[in-house]
């Protein structure tokens, strides 16, 4: 055996060794320098999102199960730079709720084991792999959901989640065995060639979509979203909206791309549904939510709607435009986010209605959550607007003029909701605004680099001509 | 050979753009001041030093000049349809980088002294880098869609400009009136580019101006309305740059733009800006000559000579010397466009074209010189009106020396710069038209005299009513005015048509002795009747106004053209149409969205009760919508 080709799963080991070393490093730091661990975890962290942007070969390993190319590795890099973001902005959160109950390390084990499985997941070759990666990312997470035990509210959210979580796996799970009774085959590329359009196999697709689904919160499998995200802790919150949301989208379009590809006519017509019930139940729900987590989970329900734009298309443009509006939402969301969650700690305040006037106190911080809102909202010119110009193109290009029609109706919609916030900071003036604070220092690079991200990614243009280059392989 | 540096001229000023506006508080007066000469003299010696390496180091290829073009696709649209950034180096842009480098260092370096004490110093020249900028990207554009872009970008900085003194409401209603207008303007063009673009695929200049490239061969034919559709667009262009350049009848927010500082005058409203429609025209030029036979041409030839007659009648009634100044601009805007109109393609037919860009340059130096003088008499006298003006010479001697030059280039007498570009148009238009060359002729005579008229107003004649004894300018301010005058009178000497001709090859020019001699005989008529109207104080001129009568009431009032504006706009437009159009917005448009609004708010009242908190509800939606989408997937769809 070339052992050189272990190195087509570098990200995978590393990451490995990551939490491994974690293990480790818990054992011999002493009690009173706890904290050393959050910076360990994000010195580590940090150098494996720089290594993982060094290019790797394609290929696959063991028999098919796990393959690799070009496209899959950026993507595994956008994640790694969502998760470090995200954990930026969570030190402190960390170090002043978590690391007194002794539960620092933990936090960063769980949530690397789950990014380990997202990695597996969109490498999987098989669906064998594919259903362990959906397991193995989503498991830890419900663990961490319920992470703040003192709140009776977290554990709700960690005994949602799991419940449901176990539902849809299942359901998939159950989707899968019936693909595998009509072809014979768990591979992808066997499977691809063997479909065809019975009815077990169509039974077969429907539940593997709704186990999916599942993860990127489409309607009418959704409901878990707006209690978890309410209850667990805004790092997880943030987590489940960005990060796995994003893996799902991604091995979803990989598997219509690819292995449901014989049964394209007829998922087209379900996520034509799909799309405009999500679009239309996400933002009708976020019209009317009090509290920030809510509000964004409902928001983030309305923009996976928008994504299946992106994947109805079923071109090289599609996939493209799908990894660009991920990329972008990413930042965006993980900024809006970060207030949110900078904000709660400092003063434990959630509500929209609290907010009020806070430009008066700390116009930077109003400055970023808007932008990120101005982003999600898609208002040139900053990137959102690109994101979701190039989904409805990649959409109208195929010909879908009126689902396009029906997600400019609801992008309005969404004006409006993201607008409630911006003018409740600027126009408002609040009866007793959120006095002002400075956030640390982690926090502010955490925010300051989605600014970046939400400045730049829609102007420089060569990135997404780069993701459209990568996207050939699936089409 | 390597013109990379070439992009660092405008990002220099952008630079100081960026400095001087995001440390406005910050940074003193003075030293903005410094810092704005500091970055356009950079940008000046790379400026001069592109061009001397572009004309001589580099020289020709093959007998003519190559195009040198860096760019990057910005946007792409599709295969061949897409949206660029970067720069183009041709013989067109190297002279109007000089032009807009030369021009825009003397009026900063000049600024420092006129602009002194004013409060909002640094702001001025932020305002005014940004400008520069803006120029040289549209002077560098390497397609129309960047050339629009840059095309606004100079609208945004003129109307900052004009409307400077903005707690002066008459400086606020000209910024917005030029804005408008030219707004206006820019929308034919902007139609045009898309014309252009669906039809040929490219917004490239490249591609577009190759005669025998697919874009004009393919499309010229494609007829509308007795047009082909490749003329409409170039007409729609032309509007753009009519509008820009202050040709008839969009020209009037030219005059009213003279509200802003006077060096701005100099800088954006005569040198620089302005002359932004004819570079259009002359950009294009390959495509305005092969479409259709040069039918659009025809028309930009047309508004031209009657825009430079218009104007130059008018401009002798003015009494304001800014809008003398102002209306002269418009008149010399005009003989650019007619000179381009009349132009032809190869070897010495392209006289015209030659001649046009040749004007163009030296106008720049000598109007430019006109305007910073003019600013000198006003800030020494603090009036713009002749009537207080007069008997200055012996305060104000380099002004008027100066002036005297400026008056003498621009009334075409030799050897000075003025000479030898009208020569050059009142050659190509005879060889093209003998219609055209009388207008031109006679437009020769008229500026020789309303810029003696001025001139004799302000530095002789009767001693204005001054109530403290006026004085020359400081030196920072005639600085300027030597540089400017002396290039007046040097600029002429340059070998224009050895650089520029539209086929890029160049030729010799030799002077036409007698069509020469006729321009200086009609030059030397108009400044010798303003000699004896002017010099002296005395009732000729009002006399000879009076036998005219009804003529020169017109002429005083510009033709009545903003009244015949403003009845169009406020008595039929504002009327019969937007009233309408408003009732019928408030009441149903924005009664449906209103409607439409409330019903979403209502729905999403009715459906809350969806989401109840208890995870068996979530499991049955689940599970129901699963099997909803499996029945429809089995029995349905298949």
């Amino acid at each position: 055996m070339n052992f050189s080709n272990f190195l087509l799963m570098r990200q995978e080991i590393a990451l490995l060794a990551i939490i491994l070393l974690l293990l480790i490093a818990e054992i011999f730091i002493p009690k009173n320098k706890k904290e050393s661990i959050i910076h360990l975890a994000l010195f580590l962290f940090g150098i494996h999102t720089i290594i993982g942007f060094f290019n790797i070969d394609e290929n696959s390993l063991f028999g098919g199960m796990f393959r690799t190319n070009n496209l899959i590795h950026f993507f595994k890099n956008i994640l790694n730079l969502g998760v470090f973001i995200l954990l930026l902005q969570s030190a402190d959160w960390i170090k002043e709720k978590i690391l007194n109950q002794n539960k620092g390390s933990e936090f960063f084990i769980l949530l690397f084991s789950s990014l380990l499985g997202i990695y597996f997941m969109i490498s999987a070759g098989d669906f064998l792999m594919f259903y362990l990666g959906l397991e193995l990312s989503t498991l830890p997470v419900a663990a961490l959901a319920a992470y703040e035990t003192a709140k009776r509210i977290s554990s709700e959210s960690g005994i949602k989640l799991i419940l449901s979580s176990a539902l849809a796996s299942g359901v998939s799970l159950f989707g899968i065995s019936m693909l595998y009774a009509t072809s014979g085959s768990i591979y992808f590329d066997e499977l691809l060639l063997t479909l065809s359009s019975n009815h077990l196999s169509l039974l077969g697709m429907v539940l593997l979509f709704a186990g999916i689904s599942f993860k990127i919160s489409l309607v009418p499998f959704h409901f878990w979203t707006a209690d978890v995200y309410e209850g667990a802790p805004i790092s997880i919150a943030s987590y489940l909206s960005v990060i796995s949301k994003g893996a799902a989208v991604f091995i979803l379009m990989i598997l219509l791309f690819t292995v449901l590809q014989p049964l394209a006519d007829l998922w087209e017509k379900m996520i034509y549904f799909i799309a405009i019930a999500t679009m239309f139940i996400g933002n009708l729900f976020a019209l009317r939510q009090q509290n920030m987590k809510r509000f964004l989970a409902f928001s983030s329900i309305a923009q996976a709607g928008f994504i299946l734009l992106g994947l109805i298309a079923d071109s090289q443009l599609g996939t493209a435009t799908v990894v660009y509006f991920v990329l972008i939402y990413i930042f965006s969301n993980l900024a809006a986010f970060g207030v949110v969650q900078a904000i709660s700690l400092q003063s434990g305040k959630e509500r929209i209605k609290d907010y009020e006037g806070l430009y008066r106190t700390n116009p930077n911080l109003s400055l970023v959550l808007m932008l990120a809102l101005f982003s999600l909202a898609g208002i040139p010119p900053v990137a959102g607007f690109f994101g979701k110009f190039f989904l409805f193109t990649a959409a109208a290009s195929e010909g879908y003029y009126f689902l396009v029609f029906l997600a400019v109706v609801n992008v309005t919609i969404s004006l409006y909701y993201y607008l409630l916030v911006v003018r409740a900071m600027f126009l408002r003036k609040g009866e007793n605004p959120i006095p002002f604070f400075r956030n640390k220092i982690y926090m502010r690079i955490g925010l300051v680099i989605t600014v970046i991200g939400i400045l730049l990614l829609g102007i420089y243009s060569p990135l997404y001509d780069y993701i459209y280059e990568l996207s050939s392989v699936f089409n | 050979m390597n013109l990379n540096y070439v992009i660092l001229i405008p990002l220099i000023p952008l630079a100081v753009f960026l400095i001087l506006g995001l440390f406005y508080n910050r940074i003193k007066p003075a030293i903005s001041g410094y810092i704005g000469v500091l970055g356009l003299v950079i940008s000046t010696g790379l400026s001069l030093y592109s061009a001397y390496q572009y004309f001589i180091v580099i020289g020709k290829t093959e007998g003519i000049y190559q195009t040198l073009v860096e760019k990057t696709v910005w946007m792409n649209f599709a295969e061949t349809l897409h949206i660029d950034m970067g720069i183009l180096v041709d013989p067109i842009s190297v002279m109007m980088l000089i032009v807009v480098s030369v021009v825009s260092l003397m009026v900063h370096i000049y600024s420092r002294g006129y602009m002194k004490g004013d409060p909002g110093y640094t702001k001025y020249f932020a305002f005014l880098s940004l400008f520069t900028f803006s120029m040289y990207g549209l002077v560098l554009a390497t397609n129309l869609f960047q050339i629009y872009i840059f095309w606004e970008l100079v609208g945004v900085s003129s109307y900052l400009l004009i409307g400077y003194y903005y707690t002066k409401e008459s400086a606020v209603a000209a910024a917005k009136k030029a804005f408008i207008v030219t707004r206006f303007a820019d929308l034919g063009f902007l139609i045009g580019i898309l014309i252009i673009g669906y039809y040929t695929g490219t917004f490239d200049f490249e591609t577009l101006n190759n005669p025998e490239g697919a874009s004009i061969l393919n499309w010229a034919s494609s007829s509308f309305m007795g047009l082909s559709m490749l003329t409409w667009a170039l007409i729609l262009i032309f509007i753009g740059g009519a509008g820009k350049s202050a040709m008839f009848p969009l020209h009037i927010w030219l005059p009213d733009a003279m509200e802003g500082p006077t060096p701005v005058s100099a800088l954006i409203h005569a040198a620089t800006m302005v002359v932004a429609g004819v570079y259009l025209v002359a950009r294009l030029f390959p495509m305005y000559y092969f479409v259709e036979e040069g039918y659009a041409l025809n028309i930009v030839a047309f508004v031209g000579a009657f825009t430079a007659l218009f104007a130059a009648v008018i401009a002798i009634t003015q009494t304001d010397i800014k809008r003398v100044l102002a209306f002269s601009t418009m008149s010399q805007l005009g003989y650019m466009m007619m000179s381009l109109g009349v132009s032809g393609y190869e070897g010495h037919e392209g006289l015209g074209y030659m001649a046009s860009m040749f004007h163009l340059f030296t106008h720049a130096m000598f109007k430019a010189l006109l305007f910073l003088c003019a600013g000198s008499v006003i800030h020494a006298i603090h009036s713009n009106f002749l009537k207080d003006m007069g008997g200055l010479r012996k305060y104000m001697p380099i002004t008027n020396i100066t002036f005297l030059i400026a008056a003498l280039a621009i009334a075409g007498i030799p050897p000075l710069a003025g000479f030898w570009s009208k020569d050059e148009i009142l050659v190509a238009a005879f060889e093209h038209s003998k219609f055209i060359y009388i207008i031109g002729l006679f437009v020769a005579g008229l500026t020789a005299f309303y810029i003696f008229r001025i001139y004799f107003g302000i530095f002789w004649g009767k001693e204005g009513n001054y109530q403290q004894k006026p004085h020359e300018s400081p030196g920072s301010m005639t600085a300027p005015l030597l540089v400017l005058a002396f290039l007046s009178i040097a600029v002429g000497f340059i070998p224009f048509s050895e650089f520029i001709s539209p086929d890029k090859a160049g030729f010799e020019t030799h002077i036409n002795y007698p069509l020469a001699a006729i321009a200086v005989i009609a030059a030397l008529i108009g400044i010798a009747l303003s000699w004896l109207f002017y010099k002296k104080e005395n009732t000729l001129a009002d006399q000879f106004a009076n036998r005219l009568g009804v003529l020169f009431t017109w002429a005083f009032h510009k033709f009545y053209m903003d009244e015949l504006y403003l009845f169009v706009t406020k008595k039929i437009l504002f009327n019969l149409i937007a009233r309408s159009a408003a009732r019928f917005d408030k009441k149903y448009v924005d009664g449906t969205m209103v409607g439409i609004g409330n019903q979403t708010v209502n729905t999403s009242e009715k459906i809350k009760g969806l989401q109840s908190g208890k995870v068996q509800d979530y499991a049955f939606a689940f599970i129901a919508g699963a099997v909803i989408l499996a029945i429809l997937c089995i029995y349905i769809w298949s």
